[in-house]
């Protein structure tokens, strides 16, 4: 079939951002499966104590399992993660969405909390 | 005959979860988002809904990608809150109405709207945060509602549309007013408004659009249907897209509504907070 004519809900390049679709959710399965074990405190603690034997538990690839170790959140949204799931493994480094987001902006903390509140300007 | 009385909207992040816990209503940077709810508070007080529909969107607690549900709607005696995996207090579980949630999905599937039903159902921040900000101390509070949820899915592309949303609401009101029974009945649309969570574009806060969204929410929600759903993510973020429970609310409340209050706050964490009350013409 030619694929140009089964467009639904063509996606527009939004700069800076990744829209979490089918192909991205096939992609970061097993790294979202992971990080959505971790709502429970049992696995949480599994994962602390071996984060590389709960890598290969989930059957994360070698870009998820780089991305986790490097903490990187746009290298781990490259490999496929979404932010909903993401936020769980941020949780675990007591990570909230502003550090979060100044890592991926490359700013301080500060810095991008400045630009939260400058919207409101 | 049953009937409703009105829809509530708010924002549900999960900071305000942890802000409630620690009693920081009066801190400089809460004030003006707490400061909102009171006259909410004293309408419901004087209102008293005997049921809360809390339409908001599950964040990878109810549901994961295995089985992602496009519109869910919760049929339980009582909705559990649970571990969400980063510190917010968990609370004791929210009184349901499964003899209404099988009336309205009776209802919406004789409409067409195909749903999947939901006799467990854990439910996150999305639907708890808002509780606690219109009920103190829910779901312990004596004037608490029994409620049904209903999720829809901004987790994963494709999401529904905006037209799709405001027609749930809809179909949603015809179920209600159908059922036979005499309760009173509120609307609850939970999330947005901007805010992008993830990528090199985190931290997107669009107050001009957040500011159309509430003016038109009231006075031509057919206008917004038209928006598309790229053109959600672009305007209003890639996590704005919660921005469809407002849609779905404000079609469960007819075609005329009375904006009793309304408050906007930026920022509250990364995004642009929404709350207002809408309540349906007598």
């Amino acid at each position: 079939m030619d694929r140009e004519s089964v467009r639904f809900d063509p996606h527009t390049t939004i700069e800076g951002t990744t829209i979490f679709d089918g192909s991205q959710a096939m992609k970061g399965y097993a790294l979202n499966k992971m990080c959505y074990s971790f709502n429970s405190a049992d696995n949480r603690d599994e994962f602390v104590a071996d984060p590389e034997a709960y890598f290969t538990k989930f059957g994360l690839n070698d870009e998820q399992k780089q991305a986790c170790r490097n903490k990187n959140v746009l290298e781990m949204i490259a490999a496929g993660g979404n932010i909903y799931y993401l936020a769980k493994f941020a949780g675990i480094y007591k990570l909230d969405v502003q550090d979060v987001g100044a890592q991926q902006t490359g700013m301080t903390k500060q810095q991008f909390q400045e630009k939260l509140k400058s919207a409101g300007d | 005959m049953a009937h409703i009385i009105g829809g509530l909207t708010s924002s549900h992040i999960p900071a305000v979860g942890n802000a409630i816990a620690k009693e920081l209503f009066d801190e400089p940077y809460w004030k003006p988002f707490f400061e909102g709810y009171p006259p909410i508070r004293e309408w419901l007080s004087r209102n008293k809904p005997d049921v809360a529909i809390n339409i908001y969107n599950d964040h990878g607690l109810g549901f994961f990608l295995d089985c992602m549900p496009t519109f869910a709607i919760g049929a339980a005696h009582e909705y559990r809150n649970e571990d969400e995996g980063w510190g917010i207090p968990q609370l004791p579980p929210f009184p349901g109405d499964p003899k209404l949630s099988w009336h309205i999905i009776e209802s919406m599937v004789e409409d067409h709207f195909d749903i999947t039903s939901c006799q467990e159902l854990a439910v996150d921040h999305g639907f708890t945060v808002p509780m606690q900000l219109f009920w103190p101390g829910a779901p312990s509070n004596p004037d608490m509602p029994r409620v049904v949820p209903i999720s829809a899915n901004t987790v994963q592309h494709p999401i529904p549309t905006l037209q799709r949303a405001l027609d749930f609401g809809k179909a949603l009101r015809k179920a209600l007013l159908s059922y036979p029974e005499d309760v009173s009945i509120l609307v609850l649309g939970t999330g947005g408004l901007s805010h992008q969570l993830d990528g090199e574009r985190a931290g997107f806060i669009n107050k001009d659009f957040d500011k159309m969204c509430m003016e038109k929410i009231v006075t031509d929600p057919e206008a917004l249907a038209k928006i598309s759903r790229m053109e959600l993510v672009e305007k209003a973020g890639a996590q704005g897209t919660e921005f469809l429970m407002w849609m779905m609310m404000r079609g469960a409340l007819g075609e005329s509504v009375n904006p009793l209050h309304s408050n906007y706050h930026i920022p509250i964490s990364n995004t642009g907070a929404g709350t207002m009350l809408l309540e349906c013409a007598a």
